[in-house]
């Protein structure tokens, strides 16, 4: 199977050599690994723009997740951001809130599109719907930011990790954040440079977040981890920061691919308790203990 | 590569809340169905790792009913699997492990009815994608992103070329291809990943070769 690149070093260069942009380089692959159409693989990715517009839109009229520990957070940002008493710019703060509308709906076990995963959902759409209303981009170009999204992921994934259980937090939203800053970069019109130095210096600042679900739901801190700086929320923002500062002619120092080694080297020596399994972190605390309790009668038991 | 398409790090659409534990989940069970052939009468779901530590709260047991009933990721009945199994008469038991395993998010799927029993280990590596590793004791590895077919046959000489000609025949190319045996001369496992599904006509001309004792598919 030909594969036209395996590291973000080869997708930059042929980006680069070829004059085409990252975006374009992933619909190639696709098509080549595929075998289907670049009609069919476009149609695809206009769907999975849809679902996530419309999960979007249904977080941000409020949503309530099965246990009630999660929702209507995106409808409060919406509301703060009306009343104009915004401190860190409404872009920002419209990427938050439409990452946690998103988050929330997932929460809520509605339907969703996973980017790269279902708990760091938010951050990819929550950002391309925010900056929309700055860039005004064609739904070609939406549509391009998922490719643009997507190839970096597609590093991630082969090379490290993007699941939680596998790597902690830092390859689920550390992920999410670090392919929206590529994508923001494209669309905001970008060298393919300047996409792979976003994604770096989001990265590098998501480097050991870790996985500590309560109870084990992706709701507590996951949900409002898109609101607050520790991680989904901090994705947004930091993806958008990060965009900027490529956008601005900063580099990263460290190469892309070794910030995708050390991200997976990182994962590789997490404690399990940090992994997902509910065990440490957030999840082990008083608090995190009693809504387990609460939520679970205590114990986990078999149903059936 | 574990990831071969753009559509596995953006996608899948599916019903929350957890990629690796809900539509990964769905997705072993559907594997595990359609290599069974039809709705089994009983399931029995042993759950490792992280799946064992958070299934309740991820809907992993739901997703996998789900995926024994057919469901896709993003079918909303995944919610109601439970109600619906038992309206199916499918009845089920989950059995959370504490055994380690090489990945965090295993599960070890027991289905059977009357007829026939199944056994296949799955794990899901992130972001909703899957792999199988076990079927019946056989050690594999199968994506379940692609169409293939499995062989239960005897360890023969011939065995493999012979259904690699029947196929040849057809003009279905073979994408992957793996044999294993759990001794020699005894009872052998061919998986093939093909480019498309099979219709059931060239299965059963496969079933009808020397030393073949079964062959299942799984449809893409």
């Amino acid at each position: 199977m030909e594969v036209l690149f395996h590291n973000v070093r080869e997708l930059v260069e042929r980006a680069e050599n070829e004059n085409k942009l990252i975006s374009e380089i992933m619909i190639e692959q696709e098509m080549l690994m595929s075998e289907r159409s670049r009609e069919e693989i476009i149609a695809q990715m206009e769907n999975n723009l849809k679902v996530m517009e419309e999960a979007l839109e249904k977080g941000l009229k409020g949503v309530k997740s099965v246990t009630g520990l999660t929702g209507g957070d995106a409808v409060l940002m919406q509301n703060y951001i009306q009343s104009g008493k915004g401190l860190s710019g409404d872009i920002l703060l419209d990427a938050v809130s439409k990452a946690v509308a998103t988050n929330e709906v997932n929460a809520a076990m509605g339907t969703i599109c996973a980017t790269p995963t279902a708990g760091s959902a938010g951050v990819v759409p929550g950002t391309l719907f925010a900056v929309k209303n700055k860039l005004n981009p064609t739904k070609e170009q939406m549509v391009r930011y998922l490719f643009t999204s997507g190839a970096f992921g597609f590093v991630v994934a082969n090379n490290a990790s993007i699941s939680g259980a596998a790597g902690g937090c830092q390859a689920e939203v550390g992920s999410a954040a670090a392919m929206a800053a590529a994508a923001i970069v494209e669309m905001a019109g970008g060298t393919p440079a300047q996409s792979s130095h976003a994604f770096a210096i989001s990265l590098k600042n998501m480097l050991g977040l870790v996985c500590d679900p309560v109870a084990g739901l992706v709701e507590v801190p996951c949900v409002k981890r898109n609101a607050m700086g520790a991680a989904n929320a901090m994705g947004a923002a930091n993806a958008m920061v990060a965009a900027d500062m490529a956008l601005a002619g900063i580099t990263s120092r460290i190469p892309t691919d070794e910030v995708i080694g050390a991200m997976y080297r990182i994962g590789q020596t997490m404690p399990t308790a940090l992994k997902e399994t509910a065990q440490g972190g957030l999840a082990a605390t008083p608090t995190g203990k009693a809504l387990q309790a609460k939520i679970f009668g205590g114990a986990v038991l078999e149903r059936g | 590569m574990k990831y071969t398409s753009v559509f596995d790090i953006i996608g899948p659409v599916m019903i929350g809340p957890s990629s690796s534990h809900t539509a990964g989940a769905a997705r072993i069970g559907r594997v595990a169905r359609d290599l069974f052939g039809r709705l089994p009468k009983w399931a029995k779901i042993h759950l490792y790792g992280s799946f064992a530590e958070t299934y309740k709260g991820h809907g992993t047991d739901v997703a996998i009913i789900g995926g024994l009933l057919d469901y896709e990721t993003y079918d909303e009945r995944i919610k109601t699997a439970f109600q619906d199994a038992k309206n199916a008469g499918l009845e089920f038991e989950f059995i959370p492990e504490t055994d380690h395993t090489e990945h965090p998010n295993t599960a070890r799927i027991v289905i059977g009815d009357d007829e026939t029993e199944m056994s296949i280990v799955g794990i899901s590596i992130g972001g909703g994608t899957i792999e199988i590793t076990e079927l019946n004791g056989f050690p594999l590895r199968l994506s379940g992103g692609m169409p293939a077919i499995l062989v239960v046959h005897n360890d023969r000489a011939g065995c493999i070329a012979n259904v690699a000609k029947c196929l040849a025949e057809y003009d279905i190319n073979i994408g992957h291809m793996e044999v294993s045996r759990k001794e020699r001369g005894n009872m052998a496992l061919m998986v093939i990943e093909i480019d498309q599904n099979i219709d059931q006509s060239i299965m059963e001309e496969i079933e009808l070769l020397p030393n073949i004792t079964k062959v299942t598919r799984i449809k893409k």
